[in-house]
């Protein structure tokens, strides 16, 4: 919403800086997002400048200072054609101090390029010498200061302004031609000089997008009075009013169908206008205001608009009054879409509208989209110009909106004026479904109290017949079936203490109140009760009502002033969240073990997952409804798809690589999440932990490391250090005497056992079990899916585990283990096996036929070769004997080899190498 | 005799002076300490002597002895300091080669950010809470005071979930803020003690998804921390006190905070915080735009109906919500200028964290 200051000045004065009034609207939740100069002076003594805000301002500014002494108003008497240059024009002017002869090539200006003294002067901002400007010519804002110069043989220093030389608008196109009563020699920044506030929109500040919502704001915000009489000036200044002929009821009635969609609908008349451009004082606040000036007609209704905040729809009145064969009484019916009723809209597109879509229509059919925009066929029209329609959008050459130009050879004369209040949801619907984003629908999708219909068709047509002459038939037809609730709302100084935690006296919140116009009444000793003005339908009922109002309270009171305090309330009980926290330790201990963690986008398409072909259901994907790319339709099923596509990515960048990610995927459920207890469809998203190692194992330097490319094992030896750091299965306690039993022999440990997942290779991979519990699986990627990356050659390492069911198997709590107070015994053992025995069976052995004497089982070297022969293996371990509570003596120890080596010749013939 | 022993020593001495190596250290050990140097021929002709002799002699030879003995250790402990010395001096490192590369391990940005918030909630008594991604429109909306087709739903461009079932005004959405978490939380707290349900402190971190363009400063998946405290005598002042304690500890000591009226449907009255650039100290920079001011969070008084909707009573209960994007708190504090680096795990940027 863009704010000319002078416009505010209509209904309220402006007693702070500029730049200080904005800081105050920000603050109380009328973002002021920038502020354009046009002609006032600008902060900190700059002539002109565009800053991206400064430490003082806190706001964005930007435009140009007019200086007083030298752009003036001017009259200009006598044009003349230059003798030697067609294109140029020399005018004679007066600046209230001196006449001057100024150069010209205004394209605006040559109709009166022969015509010598002129009969009525025309009044033109004037530039003196030395005056700084922006150069027309130059594309941007450059700033220039106006110098003596020849120009063809001419004695040039000043200049007549163009709107792009003043910082008004882009325009170049012509010079600026001010109103008849411009005064002659008055400085041009004190009769027009302006300052634009453009204020964000919220959609609870719905009531600020005007002019008067506005200066409302200002006017509670400063303590200054409203004026409440539209734009300060007298109503019906001299016009004429209607005196005989029809009354408007005979002319006009109103059938509303819906009030739930449409409560109030309001239509006024004025004849016999005369369309005509708008002063330029008014195009002038339209443009600054962000409207393009049309007509004075359209420019009434959009000029009403911005000031009320009531949108409004001008009828050409001849053209309905045709529709119904010249019948004398014109009747609006609204009323819902028929399904698939066609309208032709001012844009000249023919659209085909829902049942939900809310017309203004005639008993002939449908005339405008209500509230949205206007229909071709009844648009005020002005035979003069190009077609244009109200939001001035130019129709395509060659193609007239509804063939109006070819129907109607005259232009408007017999005005209709609609003034209406539509249910917002419904028109922010009916907005969306057409995509017609409009400032009329602006206003109405966020809410306009009914009672703004009255009062902005009333301003319409006053302003109409200012700018267009004409007549008013008196009074207005008026249907208002269902005018809103009056939401009225007790508050007391206990509230506000409740909420705000600041003491207000009744008083201070009654004035606060009847700032904003609510209307207030002591009904207890300490209790108010406030009515809400007939401007606002933010305002709630009840315990909504009272929010409503604390904040109306707490923003003009001021959020600065209310105090910084602690929670002083009580303690919540403090919970523990050990998914929460085993989480975040996994991520340290991967993080330690030198892994680095990334997060991807949770959506994908089922093209990308299945490149790592997983066997994934298509039925199991939560698609996307509108979804924003071609290649992010669902949400992912698996984490290590995106794991690896970061490994892609990087891989032109690094060779090594060693990535984890843990978060969710999406899988869908039928029937209901238990985990929710709602059974309301949800999907299920089931954590996980995507780990993938890639690239030499040590980084290379200038000496020499293992730059050997990591295998199975690196990524076994993560997930082992993982899962004994998270204590996984160790719950064991030590017996009396002091011997526990070894962590591996409980049913809780991690096994590590080959798979046959598709996405490994078959021979490197294995699945790691806890209690029989599946954890994961991890392995080398198979040859095939690698092939679907773009990846170098190296080995490529991967696990995808379930997080859920990894968490659950942390213990709460893990014993430490007394240091031994007596030598162990080390002895080393070397076994000679088949090839297929996996080595974690001799392990096995070792352990349960040792016992708990023995501690450590600790394989130190594998061995193939000739020396052995083919099909077996050399398997050599340094076994540790400990006891707890004394020496071991050599017996002792010699007993359990016996028996140890006994056992793995009989269960699998293994044999003792010496 | 004693004559002989005198020349011995000085003899000793002098080619003492001339050793300069451990190696004839010993040489020199076995020629006049050895068993057969000359002064160990002395002493084994001590018992040829005559008798009265002897003592005089004897105990001259061990002076003797013990003299060079002392002498040696003198002289093979300044050999010692020298060869130490000297290979010391041989010994020095090229000091500006690099360090053996120490393959480190590091947390996403994000997560660094969000620890480092939980930190400073949790101090202040506050728990992390985490609910599902996936939400349905009423949770995400409906409950939060977001009615359906409510312009305040355009401050949210959301991502809708494909569904077989017919779902009517309550679609599957990705959640676009972590603010169905609160009325999850609530309903969890306030189910176990309907009539007094006890106060409520939690954090609510979380991926968040809006269909929105993607930009620099924009993405379609981001995080949030939503604040959420509940109790019977909870002000904006309090309000605005918490949150100025959490500026402090997350952007300096010193730094300013300011409240600006704003609005959000979940929450009233509602505001938009701003913290005073703590690059530029409040003097305006690039960051802040020249504004001196950073906008971090919006936040505001838990709004009547969603105190109720979570099962508190808004007649008894009060509270206050605040919802802060640790990717932007990141970028700020790391000038990281486009958000987009966040999430394509680019390791040339993670590596910088």
């Amino acid at each position: 919403m863009k704010v000319p200051i002078s416009w505010l000045k209509d209904f309220v004065d402006i007693t702070i800086p500029i730049e200080e009034l904005a800081r105050r609207l920000t603050l109380a939740g009328l973002e002021v997002e920038a502020i354009q100069y046009v002609g006032l002076p600008l902060p900190a003594g700059k002539v002109e400048g565009h800053t991206s805000g400064d430490s003082v301002l806190e706001i964005n500014t930007s435009g140009i200072e007019w200086a007083a002494d030298k752009i003036v108003v001017a009259s200009v008497s006598e044009m003349t054609p230059h003798p030697n240059a067609d294109r140029l024009v020399l005018c004679k002017l007066y600046d209230g101090e001196q006449e001057h002869v100024v150069l010209t090539g205004a394209p605006n200006l040559f109709p009166y390029k022969g015509i010598g003294q002129m009969e009525k002067p025309l009044k033109v901002a004037y530039a003196r010498e030395g005056a700084q400007i922006y150069d027309g010519h130059q594309p941007g804002h450059i700033l220039t200061t106006l110098e003596r110069a020849k120009i063809r043989g001419f004695d040039s220093y000043s200049m007549i302004c163009s709107e792009k030389e003043l910082g008004i608008s882009e325009d170049h196109e012509g010079v600026i031609l001010l109103d008849e009563d411009a005064p002659v020699g008055a400085p041009l920044v004190e009769y027009m000089g302006d300052a634009v506030l453009d204020i964000s929109i919220l959609p609870n500040t719905a009531r600020a997008a005007s002019i008067l919502g506005v200066a409302r704001e200002v006017a509670a915000l400063t303590g200054q009075p409203l004026k409440k009489d539209e734009g300060g000036r007298a109503k019906d200044e001299g016009g004429r009013m209607k005196d005989e002929g029809s009354s408007i009821d005979e002319l006009l009635s109103i059938e509303i169908q819906n009030p739930q969609l449409n409560p109030r609908f309001v239509l006024g008349l004025i004849q016999d206008v005369q369309i005509c451009p708008s002063p330029y004082k008014t195009q002038l606040r339209l443009k600054l205001a962000g409207m393009r000036p049309i007509n004075n007609i359209v420019d009434a209704t959009n000029y009403a608009m911005l000031e009320l905040g009531e949108p409004l729809h001008a009828f050409d009145y001849d053209v309905l009054v045709g529709r119904i064969a010249n019948s004398p009484h014109v009747k609006i019916i609204t009323r819902t879409a028929k399904p698939g009723e066609k309208l032709t809209t001012l844009d000249g597109v023919e659209r085909t509208l829902d049942e939900k879509t809310v017309l203004v229509c005639d008993t002939a059919g449908a005339l405008s989209i209500a509230g949205v925009m206007g229909g071709a066929e009844s648009e005020v029209y002005d035979a003069s110009k190009e077609v244009l329609d109200a939001q001035g959008i130019e129709a395509k050459e060659g193609e007239m909106p509804g063939g109006k130009s070819s129907m109607r050879s005259q232009s408007t004369v017999n005005v209709l004026l609609e003034g209406a209040a539509w249910n917002f949801t419904n028109i922010r619907r009916t907005v969306r479904a057409q995509n017609l984003p409009s400032e009329a629908s602006f206003r109405f999708s966020r809410g306009v109290h009914p009672a703004m219909a009255e009062r902005g068709a009333k301003r319409g047509l006053e302003l109409m017949q200012q700018w267009a002459g004409g007549v008013i038939v008196p009074g207005l037809v008026d249907n208002y079936p269902l005018p809103p609730i009056t939401p009225t709302v007790a508050i007391t100084p206990e509230d506000v203490k409740r909420w705000l935690g600041i003491e207000l006296g009744i008083g201070e919140i009654k004035k606060i109140l009847e700032a904003l116009e609510f209307n207030c009444s002591l009904v207890a000793d300490n209790c108010l009760l406030a009515a809400a003005p007939d401007h606002r339908l933010d305002i709630g009922e009840g315990i909504t009502g009272k929010a409503d109002l604390l904040e109306e309270i707490a923003r003009i009171y001021g959020y600065e002033r209310i105090p910084e305090t602690r929670l002083s309330d009580e303690l919540p009980p403090q919970r523990s969240n050990p998914a929460l926290e085993r989480e975040e330790r996994i991520r340290d201990l991967l993080t330690k073990m030198g892994l680095h963690e990334v997060v991807s986008y949770r959506m994908t398409s089922i093209e990308r997952e299945a490149r790592l072909g997983m066997d994934l259901n298509p039925a199991a994907y939560v698609r996307l409804a509108n979804p924003i790319a071609s290649d992010r339709y669902v949400m992912r099923q698996s984490l290590l798809s995106s794991v690896m596509e970061v490994v892609e990515r990087n891989a032109r960048m690094r060779e090594r690589m060693t990535l984890f990610e843990i978060g969710p995927l999406f899988i869908a459920s039928e029937g209901g999440d238990p985990s929710t207890g709602s059974g309301q469809g949800l999907p299920n998203e089931p954590q996980r932990l995507a780990i993938v190692l890639t690239g030499p194992r040590g980084i290379p330097g200038w000496q020499p490391v293992d730059v050997t490319m990591m295998d199975f094992y690196d990524l076994k030896g993560v997930l082992v250090a993982l899962l004994e750091e998270l204590h996984v299965g160790q719950v064991s306690k030590p017996d009396e005497v002091g011997y526990r039993n070894p962590t591996y022999e409980l049913p809780g440990n991690p096994t590590y056992e080959p798979a046959a997942h598709p996405i490994f290779h078959p021979g490197k991979q294995a699945k790691i079990q806890v209690g029989g519990r599946p954890i994961g699986v991890f392995g080398e990627l198979h040859p095939l899916v690698r092939q679907n990356y773009d990846l170098p050659a190296s080995p490529l390492l991967a696990a995808e585990l379930d997080l859920d069911a990894l968490l659950a198997l942390i213990p709460e709590r893990y014993e430490s283990q007394p240091v031994p107070a007596y030598p162990p015994v080390l002895e080393d053992l070397a076994l000679l096996v088949d090839e297929s025995l996996p080595a974690e069976r001799v392990a096995q052995v070792i352990r349960q036929a040792g016992g708990r004497i023995v501690t450590g089982v600790r394989l130190f070297d594998v061995y193939r070769g000739e020396k052995i022969g083919v099909g077996k293996k050399s398997l050599a371990y340094s076994l540790t004997y400990q006891a707890p509570d004394k020496t071991l003596a050599d017996k002792d120890v010699a007993g359990i080899r016996t028996r140890i080596i006994r056992r793995l010749e009989q269960e699998l013939s293994a044999v003792l190498r010496s | 005799m004693l004559e002989r022993l005198a020349q011995i020593e000085q003899k000793a001495l002098a080619a003492l002076q001339f050793v300069q190596e451990e190696a004839t250290l010993e040489a020199w050990r076995v020629a006049h300490l050895g068993r057969s140097s000359p002064l160990m021929t002395v002493f084994d002709g001590l018992g040829a002597l005559p008798k009265e002799e002897r003592p005089a002699i004897g105990k001259r030879a061990n002076e003797v002895k013990k003299l060079l003995e002392t002498a040696l250790g003198e002289r093979s402990e300044t050999l010692r300091q020298a060869a130490l010395k000297r290979s010391l001096e041989q010994e020095q490192l090229d000091v500006t080669l690099p360090g053996r590369p120490f393959p480190l391990g590091r947390l996403h940005p994000t997560t660094q950010t969000l620890r480092e918030m939980f930190r400073v909630f949790g101090e202040m008594g506050f728990q992390v809470y985490r609910s599902r991604e996936v939400e349905t429109d009423e949770y995400n909306f409906q409950l939060l005071n977001f009615p359906p087709d409510h312009p305040a739903r355009d401050m949210q461009d959301t991502f809708f979930i494909k569904s077989d079932d017919e779902r009517g005004d309550n679609p599957l959405i990705l959640r676009t803020h972590t603010s169905p978490g609160q009325i999850r939380a609530m309903r969890e707290y306030s189910a176990a003690n309907p009539d007094n349900p006890p106060p409520v402190r939690i954090i609510l971190p979380g991926m968040c998804f809006r269909y929105e363009e993607v930009n620099a400063r924009k993405d379609i998946q981001f995080n949030q921390l939503e604040v959420l405290a509940v109790g019977r005598g909870i002000t904006f002042g309090d309000l605005k006190g918490t949150i100025a304690d959490f500026a402090r500890r997350m952007f300096g000591q010193n730094v300013r905070t300011r409240f600006r009226a704003s609005y959000f449907p979940f929450t009233e009255p509602s505001a938009e915080v701003d913290v005073e650039c703590f690059l530029c100290g409040g003097q305006g920079c690039p960051v802040c735009k020249g504004s001196g001011w950073l906008e971090i969070m919006g936040c505001g008084m838990v709004h009547p109906v969603v105190l109720r909707n979570g099962g508190y009573d808004p007649e008894k209960y009060s509270g206050f919500a605040a919802g802060i994007g640790p990717e932007r708190v990141t970028m700020l504090r790391h000038h990281i200028e486009d958000i987009r680096y966040f999430w394509v795990n680019d390791l040339r940027f993670l590596e910088q964290f």
